[in-house]
């Protein structure tokens, strides 16, 4: 399952981090982060809950880069 | 500008007019360095604020961590050095805020340019609703709904003309600035601007599947298929941004503990001074932003210009192609049969084709569609009589009252009448009309116009091969290939073949070189995915193509692909400038920092004018129209 989200990251280096960050999430299988068009691209692994993920991820994403907004 | 630049901006603002008068003005002791420290909190607060988040999450080495370190230790050098000397760390942190509100704005403006080339996204369709039209979402729009488009508006959903008739403009789609005519009964896609009619459409999708929401859909996530280089500077950022810290520390304690050693005065101020320069060069951003932009500019500009790449690794790729096959059919030739010419004509030219077409007006042969309409008139089929159709042969018609013949050598030997072998390719139509021998018409599938200048511009871009694959007959395919200058020819293929083909050309080719293969798209779909690249023309409307291709040029014309491969090139180009200049400016300013010829003040403007050179040269990667 791929799911697609609206970001907000103001430096590419940062977007890296995200990336970084929620590909090391548990239940992510892998997370793309487009800084050109902020958006990111996370495919669950399977039999995950997205929503308790996606808690997780922004929770990460927060972790590394403060200033970064991952829109639900 | 966004609410946050706009802040930044006027905290710079006032940071640099505080700095001037600091320097201008005679202002001493304590007023000084609350000036001092007022102007650094403006300017710094918010680094300094994430820099003590990072510590307190255990995450050193992000930039504002060490930007907080390089300048809070130049203020306490000064402190202790007594040099009253404050400048350094405002300046470090005016620079660094200038260099990140630049890159904000250039990224965020070239960001939504890029956006406005690509911007065919039809904001409403107009729905017939009892004699009224009313707007709503495209996104709403059943399938076989009737939708109505005016003069100026963008056509929302593909669909079918049911009324009406207009020239569209299709060049947000394929770049090409010539006007299609549509009339009722024409398939009209997504994305095109309507010129000059009104239009009624059945639609045949949904939105969704419209050509231009898979169009917008595959731009959009090009940028999130990395390339080689991009994945090279992420490795690259996470490894170099420690490893200068590192050094850092070693610059700082190793070099005064040598001295002290050696016997020779420790000299700390001085070292901890250069090792805190070393931390301003430290961010990887300049390399870390401008080769994603390079790419985005790249894949942005491409579409402009018609051409879609699917992703940053495919025009990477894209850029060293050294062979390219072709298929023949829908490729180089136009893939319809038309009348490339008439040869031994004893009467007038068009009066042949006349004759021709009239005594084949009964069938339905592509062969006589092309002659019809090589014709060009309506056929008045009141004019011909007695039609007799001679399988495997021809056509015996008796036209305004005089009997016509037409068909191959068989028919005319079978007549008793001569006809004269003819060398050129394709279909030969023999004629004689009231029983003489009058010429022959050549029917064949016409090269594009300007599949001979592709060919010849590829091989000018780099291309060193050239190859044709066809299911075409020998003689054919050879001349084809003859008069366009292809390399070299694969004939009588069954589609099967065309993969094994295609196979042993990829054993051959070296092993940095790629391997293009560029098809129509309609049956090739294995030979485009076991392709380098897979190159799909003529795709508007056509999903199969869309699907299976990495690089597909919107229209058919074949001088896009020598196009693509030079816009990949100069993208390419672009970020390997980029990544040299940022990596020999920073290793020098690393250098000449150690040696201690460099000050803090210079580091700083050489980390972001680095940083704006790169990204304003990304940008250049937009400009492809004219290559």
């Amino acid at each position: 399952m791929k799911k697609t989200y609206k970001i907000e990251v103001d430096c590419a280096n940062c977007a890296n981090l995200m990336e970084e960050a929620a590909n090391k999430t548990e239940g992510v299988k892998s997370a793309v982060v487009n800084f050109m068009t902020q958006k990111m691209t996370v495919e669950f692994a399977g039999g995950q809950d997205e929503a308790a993920v996606m808690k997780k991820v922004v929770k990460n994403c927060k972790d590394v880069e403060d200033d970064c907004e991952i829109y639900l | 500008m966004n609410k946050k630049q706009k802040i930044m901006l006027c905290r710079i603002a006032a940071t640099a007019v505080l700095l001037l008068a600091l320097n201008l003005l005679p202002i001493t002791g304590a007023v000084r360095i609350i000036l001092y420290l007022a102007a650094y909190l403006t300017i710094g607060y918010d680094i300094l604020r994430k820099a003590g988040k990072g510590i307190a999450k255990r995450r050193m080495f992000d930039e504002n961590f060490l930007m907080a370190v390089a300048t809070v230790g130049a203020i306490a050098l000064a402190i202790i050095d007594k040099s009253g000397d404050f400048n350094e760390a405002v300046l470090v942190m005016l620079f660094y805020q200038i260099g990140e509100l630049f890159q904000g704005y250039a990224v965020g403006k070239s960001r939504r340019s890029i956006s406005a080339l690509m911007d065919i996204r039809p904001d409403y369709a107009n729905v017939e609703c009892d004699g009224q039209l009313k707007k709503v979402d495209p996104d709403e729009v059943a399938v076989g709904s009737v939708i109505v488009v005016q003069p100026g508006e963008k056509v929302p959903i593909d669909g079918e003309v049911i009324s009406g008739q207009s020239s569209l403009n299709t060049s947000a789609l394929t770049g090409e600035s010539l006007p299609r005519d549509v009339h009722a009964g024409d398939e009209v896609i997504s994305g095109c601007i309507n010129m000059t009619g009104v239009l009624r459409v059945r639609t045949t999708r949904e939105f969704g599947e419209s050509t231009v929401a898979k169009i917008l859909e595959l731009v959009e996530n090009s940028t999130s298929r990395k390339s080689r280089s991009e994945q090279f500077i992420s490795r690259f950022a996470r490894v170099y941004t420690p490893a200068v810290c590192y050094s850092a520390l070693a610059l700082a304690v190793l070099p005064p503990v040598v001295r002290l050693i050696l016997g020779m005065g420790a000299q700390w101020s001085e070292w901890i001074y250069r090792a805190l320069t070393f931390l301003i060069v430290s961010c990887p951003c300049a390399l870390v932003i401008s080769i994603p932009l390079s790419f985005f500019a790249g894949i942005g500009g491409a579409s402009k210009e018609g051409v879609l790449v699917k992703g940053s690794n495919y025009l990477e790729e894209l850029s060293r192609t050294k062979t390219v096959v072709f298929d023949k059919t829908g490729t180089l030739t136009q893939g319809v049969f038309e009348v490339s010419g008439v040869h031994h004509p004893q009467i007038a030219k068009e009066k042949i084709l006349e004759y021709a077409a009239l005594a084949e007006c009964a069938s339905s042969h592509p062969i006589s569609k092309s002659l019809q309409k090589a014709y060009g008139k309506e056929v008045d089929r009141s004019r011909v009589s007695d039609i007799e159709e001679i399988g495997g042969e021809g056509v015996k018609a008796v036209v305004d009252g005089v009997p016509v013949a037409a068909g191959n050598g068989k028919l005319m030997r079978r007549m008793g009448l001569e006809a004269p072998e003819c060398r050129s390719v394709g279909t030969i139509v023999h004629v004689a009309v009231d029983g003489s021998y009058v010429g022959h018409i050549v029917i064949s599938d016409i090269e594009k116009p300007t599949a001979k200048e592709a060919i010849e511009k590829l091989k000018k871009s780099g291309v060193t091969k050239t190859v044709m694959l066809t299911g075409d007959a020998r003689r054919v395919a050879e001349q084809v290939a003859g008069d366009l200058g292809v390399d070299e020819v694969h004939s009588e293929l069954l589609p099967g073949d065309k993969v094994d083909e295609v196979e042993k050309l990829l054993a051959r080719k070296g092993k940095k070189e790629v391997l293009a293969f560029v098809g129509d798209g309609v049956n090739d779909a294995p030979v485009l995915s076991r392709a380098d690249i897979g190159i799909a023309m003529g795709a508007m409307g056509s999903d199969a193509a869309i699907e299976a291709a990495d690089v597909v040029l919107m229209d058919d014309d074949p001088l896009k692909i020598a196009k693509a491969i030079r816009i990949s090139r100069k993208c390419i180009g672009i970020v390997y400038q980029n990544i040299t200049f940022a990596l020999v400016v920073k290793f020098t300013c690393l250098l000449l920092t150690a040696l201690g010829y460099a000050k803090m003040g210079a580091a700083i403007f050489a980390d972001v004018g680095v940083m704006v050179l790169a990204v304003l040269n990304a940008i250049r990667a937009l400009r492809v129209h004219n290559l």
